[in-house]
C-alpha cells in the first residue's frame, strides 16, 4: 500500500508549485485565482491523507466545507474579476492601482 | 504493487499538469490543464476511498467553476503578451521562497515520521461500504449548524454574483414590470368634455 508520506509529500509538491506559480504569473489575476484553487485542492489532499490514515471521518467534513467556501470564492472572484474589467479595460495586477495601496 | 503504480503516475500526472498551469502562455491552456488536475486528485481521492467527494470534486469543480473560469477567460480580451513581461524578472525570488518551504516541508515529514503509528497503511473497508452514507451520518447530525451555514453562504454567494454582473445600460428598451403594475387609473384615462356638435 502507499504510505502517507507520499500522500503527504504529493500535497507538499502541489503547494509549492503553486506558490511558484504566484510569483511567476503576478501580472494576470485569473492564473493567481487558477494558483489559489490549486493551493486549496493541496490542503483538502493533506484533509482526506490524514482522515483517510487515522480513520477519522471528520477530516472529509473538513473538506466538504473548503469545497463550498472555494466555490464561492471562485463567483465572487470571477464576478468582481469581470466588473473590474469592464470600467478598467485590464486585468492587469499592476495597473489596478484605484485605491492607492 | 499495482496500486503503487498507479499512485505514482497519477501523481506523476497530477504534478505535471499543475506545471502546466502555472507555466502557460494561454490562460485557456492554464483552465483545462486546471480541469485535468482537478480530476486526477479526483481519482487519487478515491484511492483514499473518499468516494463522494472525488465526485463532488468532478462535479462543483470541473464542472462549474473551471467551466466559470473559462467563460470569464474567453469573455475578457486579454493581451497575453503584455501579461508575460517580467515573467522571469521575479522568478529567482519565486525560486528562493519555493526552496525554502520545500526545505521547511522535507524537514517536518523527516523529523516526524518516525515511528508513528500513523503510518500504518489502513485496512481496506469492507464490501458495501458506503463513503456518503457514513459522511452524510456525521455531516447531518453533529456539523448541521455548520452545514446551514455553509448553505447560507453559497446562498449569500449566488446573490453577490448576480449583484456584482448585472448593470442597467441607459438607453435599453425593456419592460419595467412594478411600475406597470403600479399604474392607476388617473395616470392613463383623461375624461375630455366636448361641446355638442350643432347643425
Amino acid at each position: 500500500m502507499i504510505n502517507l508520506t507520499s500522500y503527504l509529500a504529493l500535497s507538499a509538491v502541489l503547494f509549492t508549485i503553486s506558490i511558484a506559480g504566484i510569483f511567476l504569473n503576478r501580472k494576470n489575476i485569473i492564473v493567481l485565482l487558477m494558483c489559489i484553487e490549486l493551493m486549496l485542492l493541496s490542503v483538502n489532499f493533506n484533509f482526506i491523507a490524514f482522515s483517510r490514515y487515522l480513520g477519522d471521518i471528520n477530516g472529509q467534513i473538513f473538506v466538504f466545507f473548503i469545497l463550498t467556501v472555494a466555490a464561492a470564492e471562485a463567483a465572487i472572484g470571477l464576478a468582481i474579476l469581470v466588473v473590474l474589467f469592464r470600467s478598467k479595460r485590464t486585468i492587469n495586477v499592476q495597473d489596478l492601482n484605484v485605491l492607492k495601496g | 504493487m499495482l496500486i503503487q503504480i498507479y499512485f505514482w503516475f497519477l501523481a506523476a500526472v497530477l504534478i505535471a499538469a499543475s506545471i502546466g498551469v502555472i507555466t502557460s502562455r494561454n490562460p485557456v491552456f492554464s483552465a483545462l490543464y486546471l480541469v485535468l488536475a482537478f480530476v486526477t486528485s479526483a481519482v487519487l481521492w478515491m484511492l483514499l476511498e473518499a468516494g463522494f467527494l472525488a465526485i463532488v470534486l468532478v462535479l462543483v469543480y470541473v464542472g462549474a467553476v473551471m467551466v466559470l473560469f473559462l467563460f470569464v477567460v474567453m469573455m475578457l480580451d486579454i493581451n497575453t503578451e503584455e501579461m508575460r513581461q517580467g515573467f522571469t524578472r521575479f522568478a529567482p525570488l519565486g525560486g528562493i521562497v519555493t526552496a525554502v518551504i520545500v526545505v521547511e516541508l522535507v524537514t517536518v515529514f523527516l523529523v516526524r515520521n518516525t515511528g508513528l503509528p500513523v503510518l500504518v497503511s489502513p485496512t481496506p473497508h469492507p464490501e458495501g461500504y458506503s463513503n456518503t452514507k457514513e459522511l452524510g451520518a456525521v455531516l447531518y447530525t453533529e456539523h448541521v449548524y455548520a452545514f446551514e451555514l455553509a448553505s447560507f453562504l453559497l446562498l449569500l454567494a449566488i446573490v453577490a454574483a448576480i449583484v456584482l454582473t448585472m448593470r442597467k445600460r441607459p438607453g435599453l428598451k425593456v419592460q419595467d414590470i412594478s411600475s406597470q403594475v403600479r399604474v392607476r387609473r388617473e395616470d392613463r384615462v383623461r375624461l375630455v368634455s366636448m361641446k355638442a356638435e350643432k347643425d
